[in-house]
């Protein structure tokens, strides 16, 4: 049986605006292949199981309906590894500062 | 899917929700078939450059340090013939309080919607701006709705916008992320209609006053430390506002001989409302793909009339490689000890190549900087372009193509901008503003001097290209 997620939790929800086909005229070929779809976080409004649709209420007061895709859904932007051809760069223009004096 | 408003009859009513959502009757300002009166429709909203310098200073906007880039302007006269490479400043604006100028576009939109009573505000953007528009909302008790553009098909974030998601939460806004493509203003009048919340779009007046002030404190800083306004400013282009902003501000602070320089990003080759290239840009902002057809026709914005016009006051328009700007923002941390950017450091870039033209004792001022953070930041860019098969490699920015490889300089002297011919601009912004003209509809002397101002040419120039083009 899947997990009912507590009233209250802070989730996303997903849904589709506008389907596949049926995209704005000026938009190009790939993009009309492609539904556009909208997520949004807010607090659960009733019990509810991921794949569920789900009703939020978001920080404004609005009331939102959609598939429940995620609880607590993390930030995962980042930094990432350092990038080779950037880390070099500092080396070199300080060389050339130091070459004039400018800096030890 | 989703219950709303059918997209016809929601585009359909566009004129009346913005009527509504902006407070400004648009059609008072006509003045000919082409012609409106824009001075007057900025006038009207009774904010002068002081009245908005209070206003800012009241939610710590504002009055952000000028910094000489003393060891960048060394850099740049190592590689410059003797006696040329300009002093160059910058602006600091990741000081204000979401962490860039935007909140100075910001703070006046959030202002005047709380004194027409207006219970929140909704902006459409994916950049800096929803930080600081969330930002002043918070602090002045209004609720606020942000429409971002965020991912694609695949659901794959673009990093920097995955972080101003996190930023405008992180201020208590509802955000509304959508996949790529133009119907998000669809979903913005929903919300619009919906809420009746304030239209805090970029390109209102209160949006361009709000950047006055920092091109008039600019001036000031710069004839108290140096003893004369700039020579050159330089800004980073996008929609028009931060051009047409900061070069009113100038002139009300006097610098009327300061060159207005416009700088972007050059994309070219990538479609902006592609589900495909929206991960493959890098760059978020200050790109040729908002700056060429904002430049060339100002009127596709979110409002009837744009307060940003770009043409009327740039002297010099130039773009710079995705690999420049990243050069330059590494350089930036190392040589100043200031990490910031990476798309506001577009003008950084622009400013570098600029500088190594002119005298030593020329000033030249970049206008502004942007916070960094996870996500914006050029690592992220690049690990995000590395892992779609975008070439990341050393070489001539020359050789950079967008989407498909970026190339950091080997050398600073590499870096050089490409000059946008402003020629073409104004004959594409009058092909622009012919091919609007329902059929049969004359251009009165109103709309020819319109026209010569929108393009900063003169009458004779409008009439002669609109008899060809015609």
């Amino acid at each position: 049986m899947t997990e009912l997620i507590e009233k209250g939790t802070w989730v996303e929800i997903h849904s589709i605006v506008l389907p596949a086909g049926e995209r704005a005229s000026q938009v190009p070929q790939d993009t009309q292949q492609v539904p556009l779809e909208r997520r949004v976080k807010g607090f659960l409004v009733k019990p509810a199981s991921l794949g569920d649709e789900a009703e939020i209420v978001t920080t404004v007061g609005r009331h939102l309906r959609g598939t429940l895709i995620e609880v607590n859904p993390a930030y995962t932007h980042q930094f990432g590894a350092p990038i080779p051809e950037l880390s070099v760069i500092g080396g070199e223009v300080r060389a050339m500062l130091r070459k004039r004096g400018c800096i030890k | 899917m989703i219950q709303m408003q059918g997209y016809e009859e929601i585009m359909s009513q566009r004129a009346e929700i913005m009527k509504q959502s902006v407070g400004i009757d648009y059609s008072k300002y006509e003045t000919g078939t082409l012609a409106f009166d824009y001075e007057k429709l900025l006038a009207d909203t009774g904010y002068d450059v002081n009245t908005v310098c209070v206003i800012q200073k009241d939610t710590a906007v504002g009055n952000t340090p000028l910094i000489e880039l003393k060891n960048i302007t060394e850099l740049v006269r190592a590689v410059a013939r003797p006696g040329k490479g300009a002093r160059i400043f910058v602006k600091d604006e990741a000081a204000n309080p979401s962490g860039s100028f935007k909140d100075r576009r910001a703070s006046l939109s959030v202002y005047e919607a709380k004194k027409k009573n207006y219970a929140g505000v909704v902006a459409a953007t994916s950049g800096n701006y929803g930080a600081a528009v969330a930002s002043q909302a918070a602090k002045a008790g209004l609720r606020c709705i942000i429409v971002q553009e965020a991912f694609d098909s695949e659901g794959m974030a673009q990093p920097e916008i995955a972080e101003k998601t996190r930023a405008c939460e992180a201020y208590g806004a509802e955000v509304i992320r959508l996949s790529v493509g133009p119907e998000l203003f669809y979903v913005f009048l929903c919300v619009l209609k919906e809420t009746g919340y304030f239209n805090a779009s970029l390109y209102t007046p209160y949006s361009i006053l709000g950047i006055e002030t920092l091109g008039y404190e600019l001036a000031m800083q710069v004839q108290e430390q140096v003893g004369c306004f700039p020579d050159v400013v330089i800004a980073t282009h996008a929609g028009g506002g931060n051009v047409t902003g900061t070069a009113r501000g100038l002139h009300k602070a006097g610098a009327y001989n300061t060159d207005m320089v416009a700088a972007s990003v050059d994309l070219s080759g990538l479609h902006m409302a592609s589900d495909r290239d929206f991960n493959r840009k890098s760059f978020t902002t200050g790109h040729t793909g908002f700056s060429m057809p904002f430049t060339s026709w100002p009127d596709r914005a979110d409002v009837p009339r744009n307060a940003a016009r770009a043409l009327r006051y740039m002297d010099r328009f130039v773009t710079v490689t995705q690999g420049e700007v990243f050069y330059i923002t590494q350089v930036l941390a190392e040589l100043e000890g200031l990490q910031r950017g990476p798309a506001g450091n577009t003008s950084l870039a622009a400013a570098f190549s600029i500088a190594q033209a002119l005298d030593e004792d020329k000033i030249v001022v970049v206008q502004e900087t942007e916070y960094t953070g996870a996500g914006k930041h050029p690592f992220s860019q690049l690990n995000l372009a590395i892992q779609l098969g975008i070439k990341v490699q050393r070489g001539d920015p020359k050789d950079n193509k967008p989407g498909q490889r970026i190339v950091i300089p080997e050398h600073p002297s590499q870096i050089a901008v490409t000059d946008v011919a402003l020629d073409r601009i104004r004959r594409s912004y009058l092909h622009h503003a012919i091919e609007s003209l329902a059929e049969g509809a004359h251009l009165s002397e109103v709309d020819i001097n319109f026209l010569a101002a929108e393009t900063r040419s003169s009458n004779t120039y409008v009439q002669e290209m609109t008899n060809e083009l015609r």
